[in-house]
């Protein structure tokens, strides 16, 4: 997030895009919702009817896979219409040229067949942007898709436009999925990136590495997680190693992923249950639970803040961090490390963002990266003092349809999220018995116009199949979904959305097109 | 800048605040059900105050908590005035109390038995019926509403910073006391955030599956930790006891403005789960079998350096993880960028 979490109060525009933080973020939903209590307009699109649209100002019921034409559009109302912030983009921004050259043709009419809304809603929801400072939330609606960073940067484009960066109650507010992807990002856990995105092929930042770490650092580029599954596959890569990540059901395809795990000569698996993908493993580890031992988080608002041992984990179970050093200790590596504050200390050293941090600054209140020295008390806000870069670049996208398209095999699209009471594969939340009391199994939410086009009774037992494979759901009737348009939550291992989905690439980061699967459905015979 | 008198100190408050706010900054404990600093500055249609906070101010019985202070006040505290009336308060409220305190599962964490305690409430004309029914349909937590004080917090949080809105106060037979707006909690719009769990001071709203561990109340920690779930980073207090956590509740500091949600507050509970992996497993004639850590180890190490000689550093791969500290991100890419030389590090960012 450009802005923090204690933000959304300063807001006077709120809009929330392919997110649903009602269910996903709950803690800053009802802080959206209280913002809007206290006077904040809400504007809001989604191919699915969320909890926060009951109470917007206007909620636009997009055409999955359509953000980018839908936000170029309200981009051409607010150059059209002279609602842009003239002085931020004369101040502080360069090549605004091509953007509005770009965006000349994304007109509300031009628009609103591909998104499938009218053109006066587009109209109006660029006026209300564009009527009072505005912060933008998103989530996983624009980002996993095939042009997942185009919708990234669309976003980027609209809020610059209107001068929304750098300002409280503004900002592009990415709303971040897991406790720690911010800190694992952070931590250089990338193929491309060293702590802090620094490039490892940069001779200073390449010395800096060297002289800490006392050995030289690979300048080989690495590969992403699509990568080394099908390296898998084709045993390029033979030994896999993965810690505290669930990939047979997290990742796209099931299928492929069981094939390239089954394919390794060693596969280590560090958790704390015997996940679907430990239990294919050649080694398990047993690791700790955030309770069981210390270190820090990175949360979606850039805060490092502490996580304290309250408990001892079960049997033989370690820290993980001890695991790690043990084994690079037994490799060559000799660094020890009594407590998980001085590996902080050895981050503080390598990562400029990191510098100010130590365990004793964050003891009672965690701080907001870039943390440049020990006396700097965070930065709630990025860009303050203009564009970190010297000048916010546009960059005009163009909207291009998502590669999964319907076909006659597979009639209609299927996308997938989250619901309140899971977390993701299910490996914590699914055995907490109250949580599967709420959510106990898997479904596939249809509009009930749809359902009754299909012939299926609400709570029907379905076969619903893509190109990747097929599983068998519940339907559950759901007024808020789009006609022809079906969800389900990935969070169940019996029958999993990720058997269904498709392994196209966003080519610039290599994001799964996750959100979007054309499928088939069918009646399921017991 | 005001000069005042506390207790017979002349005392510089620095900032315009309540007087409750200005005797707690000078370490003075005011006893209270309702308050909550995060009303502060929020409107309500219905304000609840149990009273309990009142002070002498000037000779006469005032609430601390929502007088302003102002230049030349006379507080008195804990007068023998002050303390009769809140005497009378207590009294009132345990007329009308449930006395199970020795079943109760908030025994120890109560409010009201504390208050009681330290103001030596030792008899009372109880007559409480308790024909008030339980609502226990969430799986989470219940509601008894003849142990509600009605004391305004929960229908608070619940409306106004969880902005969920399904708790009222209402009255029966004389009695005022929570409710739920639908027939019960599993027939309302609850997301079952638990927040109003975590406000109450008495045993009206408590959660579930906790009997039993009772015992251990007035001997637990607080250990104030990171939620583990979303990326909003809550800021969480477990309470544990003899190695185990007991509950779980929103720290008063943090991204969260004391919030949690349904799995911040409920879902601590796969923590002592007995799926949990207790010992390394290594896979032997196609079935994963207990090992010690030295067997696992050395396998690892034996495999890694086998494969580093034959195949070299691009063969292999990690992936770490976004539910991990920093720290243990850090060293696993260091792991893999130092002793095998490899940037095949990736994590499910990208997904």
């Amino acid at each position: 997030m450009t802005n923090g979490i204690e933000d959304v109060e300063n807001a006077e525009v709120i809009f929330v895009i392919g997110s649903n933080p009602r269910e996903n973020h709950p803690v800053i939903g009802a802080k959206i919702k209280e913002a809007k209590r206290n006077g904040a307009r809400l504007i809001i699109a989604d191919p699915r009817k969320i909890d926060l649209s009951n109470e917007s100002d206007l909620f636009v019921q997009l055409k999955l896979g359509t953000n980018i034409a839908l936000i170029n559009g309200m981009i051409h109302v607010i150059i059209e219409e002279g609602l842009e912030d003239k002085e931020y983009i004369e101040t502080h921004t360069e090549n605004y040229r091509n953007l509005k050259a770009v965006v000349e043709k994304y007109t509300p009419e031009h628009v609103a067949p591909i998104c499938g809304v009218k053109a006066d809603e587009i109209r109006e929801m660029a006026r209300i942007y564009a009527s009072g400072r505005a912060s933008i939330f998103y989530a996983m609606g624009i980002t996993q898709h095939k042009t997942g960073t185009n919708g990234v940067i669309s976003l980027s484009n609209l809020a610059q436009v209107c001068g929304n960066i750098g300002v409280k109650g503004g900002g592009i507010n990415p709303l971040r999925g897991q406790n720690n992807v911010q800190g694992a990002c952070d931590m250089g856990g990338l193929p491309d990136v060293l702590t802090g995105s620094q490039d490892y092929t940069n001779p200073g930042v390449k010395q800096l590495f060297e002289e800490e770490w006392g050995t030289k650092i690979p300048q080989k580029p690495g590969l992403t997680i699509p990568e080394i599954m099908d390296g898998a596959c084709s045993n390029t890569i033979k030994c896999l190693f993965i810690m505290g990540e669930n990939p047979m059901l997290s990742d796209p395809d099931m299928n492929h992923i069981r094939h390239a795990l089954d394919s390794l000569d060693f596969l280590i698996v560090q958790d704390i249950f015997l996940t679907e993908t430990a239990e294919r493993a050649h080694v398990v580890l047993p690791a700790r639970a955030f309770a069981e031992k210390d270190g820090t988080f990175t949360n979606t608002e850039r805060r490092v803040q502490r996580v304290r041992k309250a408990v001892d984990g079960p049997g033989e179970s370690r820290e993980d961090w001890l695991i790690l050093m043990e084994l690079m200790n037994r490799l060559g590596q000799d660094r020890k490390y009594a407590h998980p504050g001085e590996i902080m200390d050895e981050i503080a050293r390598v990562t400029p963002q990191y510098r100010g941090i130590s365990y004793e600054r964050i003891a009672k209140a965690g701080l907001q990266w870039p943390v440049p020295h020990k006396e700097h008390m965070g930065t709630p806000i990025l860009h303050a003092n203009g564009p970190i870069r010297g000048k916010g670049y546009f960059c005009a996208v163009e909207y291009e349809p998502s590669a999964e398209q319907v076909s006659a095999n597979f009639p209609y699209l299927l996308t997938n999220g989250r619901n309140l009471y899971h977390y993701h594969t299910r490996t914590m939340t699914g055995r907490v018995k109250e949580l599967n009391e709420k959510s106990p199994c898997s479904y596939v939410e249809i509009n009930p116009i749809t359902l009754r086009k299909l012939g299926f009774e609400d709570g029907a037992k379905v076969k619903i199949t893509s190109a990747r494979g097929h599983i068998t759901t519940r339907v559950k009737a759901y007024e808020g979904i789009m006609e022809e348009l079906f969800f389900m939550p990935f969070h169940f291992a019996d029958g999993a959305a990720n058997v269904l989905t498709g392994t196209n690439l966003d080519e610039k980061c290599g994001i799964p097109e996750l959100k979007v699967s054309a499928v088939n459905i069918e009646p399921a015979f017991a | 800048m005001f000069e005042v008198i506390i207790n017979g100190q002349k005392t510089i408050i620095r900032e315009e605040s309540s007087v409750l706010r200005a005797l707690t900054g000078e370490g003075i404990q005011v006893p209270s059900f309702c308050y909550d600093e995060r009303f502060i500055n929020r409107h309500f249609p219905e304000e609840t105050d149990c009273g309990l906070c009142v002070v002498e101010i000037d000779g006469k019985l005032e609430k601390s908590c929502s007088t302003v202070i102002s230049d030349g006040m006379v507080i008195l505290s804990d007068s023998d005035k002050v303390i009769e009336r809140r005497k009378s308060i207590l009294e009132k409220i345990i007329e009308d109390h449930p006395l199970d305190c020795i079943v109760c599962d908030k025994a120890g964490g109560c409010k009201l038995q504390d208050y009681c305690y330290e103001y030596g409430i030792e008899k009372s004309s109880n007559s409480c019926l308790e024909a008030l029914p339980v609502d226990g349909s969430s799986p989470f937590f219940s509601i008894d509403p003849n142990k509600c004080i009605a004391c305004g917090k929960c229908v608070k949080v619940c409306g106004y910073l969880q902005n969920t809105n399904i708790l009222f106060l209402t009255e029966t037979n004389g009695k005022r006391h929570v409710a739920v707006n639908g027939e019960t909690l599993r027939e309302s719009a609850c997301g079952s955030c638990g927040n109003c769990v975590s406000v109450c001071p008495v045993g009206a709203l408590l959660p579930k599956g906790i009997s039993g561990t009772r015992a251990d109340r007035w001997k637990t920690e607080t250990v104030q930790t990171t939620c583990c779930y979303c990326g909003v980073g809550c800021q969480i207090d477990l309470k544990v006891a003899e190695n185990k956590i007991l509950g779980a509740g929103p720290a008063a500091s943090g991204p969260n403005d004391g919030l949690l949600c349904v799995k911040g507050k409920f879902g601590y509970k796969f923590i002592g789960h007995s799926d949990r992996l207790k010992t390394p497993l290594i896979r032997q004639n196609g079935q994963l079998t207990e090992a010690t850590w030295d067997e696992a180890y050395a396998l690892i190490t034996e495999k890694i350096s086998g494969l580093m000689a034959s195949d070299g550093p691009e063969a292999f791969a990690g992936l770490t993880s976004a539910r991990c500290t920093n720290e243990e991100n850090y060293l696993f890419q260091k792991l893999f960028r130092t002793v095998i030389g490899t940037n095949n590090i990736d994590h499910c960012a990208r997904l």
